[in-house]
């Protein structure tokens, strides 16, 4: 039962440190246009996630991964029904990283304009897809005995739609601070002008989020049982005023700070509210996809959980490592200079 | 047609534009780690130059391999979670491994690579792509041994209505796995090798900056040597080891229909599966299958007729792909040999039509690579699991014919898109050349 309990909390930690992580690439992306005037902004805001962006998406492969070793059922069913989302995010997925890789490689205008309106797109579509995904495993999948009972359209119902715009306003803040915390001069000031414009509308939409949790799902159940892990959502609403707080004080990396913390409590509130499910049914609970019924065997965790602890924390280390070689700020000077980067 | 037909053709269409770049990146790899660490320990600046036009190609490549991989993974639940939830037990472990042990490394390391020429010293740049190559390769092992599960499943039992794992270690030194890694590892070398040499004799052809592509071309032959080498050797263990566990398959592969001892190997062969026989036999060498097979000249070969229709792998297909296999296998040794010769005598110029042969011999190894995957695959079937599980009961309940329809599709056009992007893009670097203007080059300024 404990390495059932174990998983679920890595499962948790592995999705929020993703989208910790590629939620300020993901960010990034969907501003790029909008702040970059020129292209050598754009190349700029492009080289900021460069380094980084590669391996900050293989959490999600990792998340991924996990979700099939740890709770195969659990992944089998999931990834089936929400077939046609997941293929989408796939696709956008898929355009996002050869874009980088592209942009650059050829002199034509109109050649840059198609990969940067790409970059938009398939950053954008991730964030919106991940959050429509994660409100309705919140509120619970219609499966039953039979199977599931969905489709893409039901997907797209109120609170899965709130949660979706909830991410999308999120990750746009999230990038906006990273890319006002690696910029220099003008382009460092819009990216904050452009995270103290949407900071009010997050606001609005969190509450809102709070708010209809209450009635869309069952999430909350587990706080009234044990009321102490309500430190956990009130620590996102702690850190979503921080960013706010710290931005008008002018520190913006501490502001940045405040957004990680931010998108990692939304996360664990959600799958706190969860537990002992991974996906719940809304027709009928006995058919619910909990770590009990969905996981491998205690054989399987156990080598599982040898091998994360062995490797996981050199991955940590070594990330560490990058981020502080990489540290700093972009320069349109330094971009230009190098012939290698995006 | 069925959500188990599309979906078994987007798997082969998904996972084969996902092998075009992965054997590439395998060799290039370590080629470019090796140009690098030759620039760095001697300081001359031909490496330097080598590193960064043969890197640039490489990273068009990786990118591609990369983004395409996850489809893979996810596909695992989308179109067969039934599959995934029977073995999942077993078959999770080594790509969740893979994720964390080899991804992550490679995912981290690249980014260095790319970005970290003046932020890094030149010793740790060099280590690096040493990295990159590391990962890359090693990531290739669990996923091979992932594949050599479902080809010779080991260490499990059925229980509670599935697979379960009982035996990790059996399934790590699983030889079907271990032979299918060192067999495919080395091809993905011939592959590189070939690249280097097809795109070194363009220039030399041209007579542009022949220093450069002589080195290169030489470096490159050297290293098809000892790949095309290994492949056979490699794969002649691989072939035993499938004769061993996958008797079906392996009758496929030669098309023998009758079990007898001391089978012969006909060079022209033609099978009909309809008769159940072969159209055409001529050209026989006595015994040499069972002796291939077995490494016995009177080893006992089970005939497709002993395995009940429903559990046979289509056969021609199987066995042309195989052949085919074969013969470039053993004319990329004859060529890496030659090649090796010209170069180290210094006379590739002199044979402007070897190196017209080497340009148009640079797509044959992704071929055979591919040819290889369908021997591999198409051999199994009708299994998913062999013996264990059959690709039929493997599908997903959930998704529909025109969900699949529209991702097939989707999938088609996205890839097709993108591979002519790709093979555009390289064309262009590749014949443009190494920049020649040093000062361009930004070196690492660190020691």
């Amino acid at each position: 039962m404990e390495l059932q309990i174990l998983w679920f909390v890595l499962w948790a930690v592995l999705w929020a440190v993703y989208f910790m992580l590629d939620g300020f690439v993901l960010g990034t992306g969907m501003l790029h246009i909008f702040l970059g005037k020129n292209d050598g902004d754009r190349r700029v805001i492009i080289n900021t996630i460069g380094p980084v962006w590669d391996g900050n998406e293989v959490w999600l492969i990792t998340a991924g991964g996990a979700t099939f070793a740890a709770f195969p059922t659990t992944y089998a069913l999931m990834f089936s029904y929400l077939y046609t989302a997941l293929l989408l995010l796939l696709f956008a997925l898929i355009v996002r990283g050869v874009s980088f890789e592209f942009r650059g490689k050829e002199d034509s205008a109109l050649w840059k304009r198609s990969w940067d309106f790409a970059i938009v797109v398939s950053s954008f579509l991730p964030a919106l897809l991940f959050g429509v995904a994660f409100g309705n495993i919140f509120a619970g999948l219609p499966m039953d005995a039979t199977g599931y009972h969905g489709s893409l359209i039901y997907l797209l119902n109120p609170y899965g739609l709130l949660t979706g715009i909830l991410f999308v306003l999120l990750f746009l803040i999230h990038g906006a601070l990273y890319l006002s915390v690696k910029t220099v001069g003008d382009l460092s000031r819009r990216a904050h002008a452009m995270a103290d414009k949407l900071w009010p509308a997050l606001l609005v939409v969190a509450v809102a989020f709070l708010g209809y949790t209450k009635f869309a799902s069952r999430l909350y159940d587990n706080y009234f049982s044990a009321p102490y892990l309500l430190i956990v959502p009130l620590l996102a609403v702690a850190a979503l005023l921080g960013i706010r707080i710290l931005t008008a004080k002018g520190n913006l990396l501490g502001a940045f700070a405040s957004s990680c913390v931010t998108i990692l409590m939304v996360v664990f509130t959600g799958v706190i509210g969860l537990f002992p499910n991974l996906i719940p049914s809304n027709l009928d609970p006995a058919h619910s996809l909990t770590i009990f019924n969905s996981s491998s065997s205690p054989y399987t965790l156990k080598i599982m959980t040898l091998v994360v602890a062995m490797f996981l924390p050199i991955v940590i280390a070594y990330k560490i490592w990058v981020y502080r070689v990489f540290r700093g700020k972009v320069t349109v000077e330094e971009v230009l200079e190098d012939k290698q980067a995006y | 047609m069925d959500v188990l037909t599309l979906s078994r053709l987007q798997f082969a269409i998904t996972s084969m534009f996902h092998f075009i770049f992965v054997p590439l990146t395998l060799g290039l790899s370590i080629m470019v780690a090796y140009m690098e660490t030759r620039y760095v320990s001697s300081g001359d600046e031909l490496y330097l130059k080598m590193t960064k036009f043969w890197g640039k190609l490489f990273l068009i490549n990786f990118a591609l391999g990369v983004v395409t991989g996850i489809t893979l993974e996810f596909q695992f639940g989308m179109n067969w979670a039934e599959y995934s939830k029977y073995v999942g037990d077993i078959f999770g472990a080594p790509l969740a491994i893979e994720a964390t042990m080899a991804f992550f490394l490679e995912s981290v390391f690249i980014g260095v690579w790319i970005f970290g020429w003046n932020k890094v010293s030149k010793k740790m740049h060099a280590i690096s792509i040493w990295l990159v190559a590391i990962a890359t390769n090693l990531s290739g092992l669990w996923i091979l041994l992932a594949n050599g599960w479902m080809q010779h499943p080991v260490g499990y039992v059925l229980r509670n209505g599935r697979a379960e794992m009982v035996d990790f270690m059996a399934m790590v030194t699983n030889p079907y796995g271990l032979l299918k890694f060192g067999h495919q590892i080395v091809s993905g070398y011939t592959v590189a090798a070939f690249f280097v040499m097809g795109v070194s004799a363009w220039h030399l052809l041209k007579k542009n900056k022949p220093d450069f592509f002589k080195t290169s071309f030489k470096m490159a032959a050297t290293f098809g040597l000892v790949s095309t080498l290994l492949v056979a050797v490699i794969g002649d263990f691989h072939a035993v080891e499938v004769a061993k566990t996958q008797p079906a398959k392996f009758a496929a592969m030669e098309s023998v229909w009758e079990t007898k001892r001391g089978v012969g190997l006909n060079l022209l062969l033609i099978p009909d599966e309809i008769k159940e026989c072969n159209a055409l036999e001529r050209i026989c060498i006595p015994n040499m299958v069972s002796l291939l097979a077995f490494h016995t000249p009177n080893a006992e070969i089970k005939g497709l007729k002993d395995f009940p229709k429903s559990e046979r792998p289509p056969v021609t297909p199987v066995f042309y792909s195989f052949r085919l296999m074969v013969g470039l296998g053993i004319l990329f040794f004859v060529l890496s040999l030659v090649a090796v010769f010209l170069s180290r005598k210094g006379k590739l110029e002199n044979y402007p039509l070897f190196l017209k042969i080497m340009l148009f011999a640079l797509p044959l190894p992704y071929i055979a690579n591919q040819l290889g995957w369908i021997v591999a695959e198409m051999g199994r079937q009708p299994w998913i699991v062999y013996g264990v599980l059959k690709t039929s009961d493997a599908v997903s309940k959930a998704i529909s014919t025109p969900q699949v329809l529209v991702s097939l599709i989707g999938f088609t056009l996205l890839y097709g898109t993108l591979g002519c992007i790709d093979i555009y893009l390289l064309t262009k670097l590749a014949r443009k050349g190494p920049d020649d203007d040093l000062s361009a080059i930004i070196k690492p300024t660190r020691n």
